[in-house]
């Protein structure tokens, strides 16, 4: 199953990955950072298909997203 | 368990001073990763601007110059000239570029130095806090146009990617997008074209990258990368504009 | 030593900067100096060097600073209007301490003014020209030989200091020929250049050639450090040359460049009609020879100074600043390209004694 790892002091909380989830399996926080952001969280864990698309476009290399083995890619990155 | 994304070696684990949403954090990494992923780091001078990009060299693990307003090609020019071995890329806005820098540009441009410039288009000065840039869409109300850009009075937004095109040096121009995951791919491979460019000693390289900027938009991220998809992308047509073969004798 | 050989001024400047070792010259033409970009554009390919003609003083200044962030030599040549627009750079170059040599061939302004000689550039070199606090060293040769040794020492001094030079001469120099030698060539590179030339991070962390200072504390130290490299200027690189100042002379002439060697001829005819006069030749104009010239001003022979310019008197703030009142100070001077001759200047000295 793929792991994506929020920095969750990272994240501005501008919901970018949040909107472009093509499982909608982030959401916002509703617990303030160390920065004063909500940060975006995963809900739905099980559900991530390892896309990569929340970190693309993460503007602050927040995620972190891991694979258990080689897995079928979506797009050329 | 393998990692498939993770910060790139040539980015620092700074936390960046941009606002939520700016995707100057997309393109920074975009640019980091092309870097990586052609092994230049070690040999790669960044140029930044002034502007709200004016601290990349914070965020980017390279060499880096700051240069005054506007004169990042020109300090391009100067080091790549000197020491064509080192990889020479400027990272500039459209204030810094397309307003108070455009002879810098044009004329590296039109010498064909061997450099990589990336141009941040979001219609707007950034760091002075939302003035109206030289890529200001009309009827735009920014702080300096309280009632929108008026076209008639300071005239239509400039298309730089367009205007370098037509200059008979050959070069690789291409606009790209950021604020949609395919438009991110898309923006990666143009990237990664313009410093292949370079480091083949080929031509200039130029990517124009559309950009928001939700604060001086007053929008939310996902407002303004809307906004971005209906306004800018009808007036700045995405793709390549200019490649060096197209021109060559 | 080479064997002497008869060169135009600016010529002879660009010849000086390879025998120093600079092989990169960025420039863009302007009258009276553009000889010194034609005569580098076919002498920079013979020894593997770079010229580029810019496309505005504005862009050959920032590519300087690029390239002497990437731990070159490097130098320009321009005058007055060229300069006026090279300010910018030129503020920034210091900021960031980068070694970089400036030739301004004066020209007589303000505005487009005219291109015969002048030192009306005076206060734009020595008291700022830019924004903010920093300091040029300033050196004005009064001949094309002083020019070429002067623009050797530029460079080493440059190295030293991690600071612009500037060299600044009247039309005069940059126009006439003269007999010139060449000294032994210098090193083709700056000699030290870790931790400060961006050429690539391999094996260590990035270097940041910069000038945001936006936290104040941090800003205030930086502007310290410069003072303080500024102060080490002061304290050693004071040049100068006294002329006829061995004997009871009575009125002390301070002059510098072409003018000086006016000067020099209305003081031996001077000599011949029993009027002892000795002058004092700032040769760095920033460090200004303050000492000296107090030393010189408060002999009890001497009963007035008068500083002889080519501009409408900007020299003679700090020759005031040197005498401190000591004795009186006069101004005599020309501008607009007009050069006073021996005679003039005779007549403005018979006028004070």
């Amino acid at each position: 199953m793929p792991r994506i790892v929020i920095d969750e002091n990272r994240c501005k909380g501008c919901e970018l990955c949040v909107i472009n989830c093509p499982q909608q399996i982030l959401a916002i926080s509703r617990e303030i950072n160390a920065r004063g952001y909500f940060p975006a969280k995963v809900v739905d864990p099980p559900r991530c298909i390892g896309c990569r698309i929340c970190a693309i476009m993460c503007p602050d290399v927040a995620i972190q997203v891991a694979v258990n083995s080689a897995q079928y890619s979506f797009f050329e990155y | 368990m393998f990692t498939v994304f993770t910060r790139p070696e040539a980015m620092k684990d700074n936390h960046t001073h941009y606002c939520p949403g700016c995707t100057h954090g997309i393109i920074h990494r975009l640019v980091a990763e092309a870097i990586d992923e052609l092994g230049l780091r070690e040999r790669t001078v960044g140029i930044a601007p002034v502007g709200c990009s004016v601290l990349a060299y914070n965020y980017f693990n390279c060499d880096f110059q700051e240069a005054a307003h506007g004169r990042a090609p020109a300090f391009a020019t100067g080091i790549k000239r000197v020491r064509p071995d080192l990889v020479v890329f400027t990272y500039q806005g459209d204030g810094d570029l397309a307003s108070i820098g455009t002879n810098e540009i044009l004329h590296s441009a039109n010498r064909g130095e061997k450099f990589t410039t990336i141009f941040v288009n979001n219609a707007v000065y950034g760091m002075t806090g939302g003035q109206m840039a030289p890529t200001t869409m009309p009827n735009q109300v920014t702080t300096t146009t309280p009632t929108g850009r008026n076209v008639k009075e300071v005239g239509y937004p400039i298309r730089v990617s367009e205007m370098l095109a037509t200059l008979r040096t050959p070069a690789y121009v291409a606009r790209v997008a950021v604020h949609r995951p395919h438009y991110v791919v898309q923006a990666k491979k143009a990237i990664l074209k313009a410093f292949r460019y370079q480091v083949a000693n080929r031509c200039f390289s130029f990517v124009e990258v559309l950009s928001t900027c939700p604060t001086n938009w007053g929008k939310s991220p996902k407002e303004a990368c809307d906004w971005l998809e209906q306004n800018m992308i009808p007036y700045y047509p995405l793709g390549e504009h200019k490649l060096p073969d197209r021109d060559e004798p | 030593m080479g064997k002497k050989i008869l060169m135009k001024g600016c010529e002879a400047i660009g010849e000086a900067a390879i025998r120093a070792g600079c092989k990169h010259y960025f420039a863009y033409p302007i009258t009276p100096q553009t000889e010194v970009a034609e005569y580098l554009a076919r002498r920079m390919p013979e020894v593997g060097g770079v010229f580029l003609q810019a496309e505005s003083e504005v862009a050959a200044s920032n590519m300087l600073f690029g390239a002497a962030g990437a731990g070159v030599r490097v130098f320009t040549s321009s005058s007055s209007p060229g300069i006026s627009l090279m300010s910018e750079a030129i503020s920034y170059i210091a900021a960031a301490e980068l070694p970089v040599v400036f030739i301004n061939i004066v020209r007589s302004g303000p505005g487009l003014g005219g291109i015969l000689p002048a030192q009306s550039d005076y206060f734009q070199a020595t008291k700022g020209g830019g924004h903010g606090d920093y300091r040029l060293l300033v050196l004005a040769p009064s001949s094309v030989q002083e020019a070429v040794d002067l623009v050797m020492t530029a460079f080493t001094l440059a190295d030293r200091y991690r600071n612009p030079i500037m060299i600044i001469g009247d039309g005069m120099i940059g126009q006439m020929m003269e007999p010139v030698e060449f000294h032994d060539e210098l090193a083709s590179e700056p000699p030290e250049k870790s931790g400060w030339a961006t050429v690539g991070c391999k094996g260590r962390d990035p270097v940041i050639v910069k000038t945001l200072y936006l936290d104040p504390v941090a800003c205030h130290k930086h502007n310290v450090k410069l003072k303080e490299k500024a102060d080490r200027m002061v304290a050693n690189e004071v040049r100068g040359e006294r002329y006829n100042c061995e004997g009871d002379y009575r009125l002390l002439l301070v002059s510098y460049g072409t003018m000086a060697r006016v000067c020099k001829t209305a003081i031996d005819e001077l000599k011949e009609q029993g009027i002892e006069v000795g002058m004092y030749r700032p040769i760095s104009l920033f460090p200004f020879p303050i000492l000296p010239i107090r030393q010189e001003a408060n002999r009890p022979h001497v009963q007035a100074v008068l500083s002889v310019e080519l501009s409408m008197g900007q020299m003679v703030e700090d020759v005031e600043r040197a005498v401190l009142g000591a004795r009186p100070v006069h101004f005599y001077g020309m501008a607009g390209g007009l050069v006073p001759t021996p005679d003039d200047v005779t007549r403005a000295i018979r006028e004070l004694l």
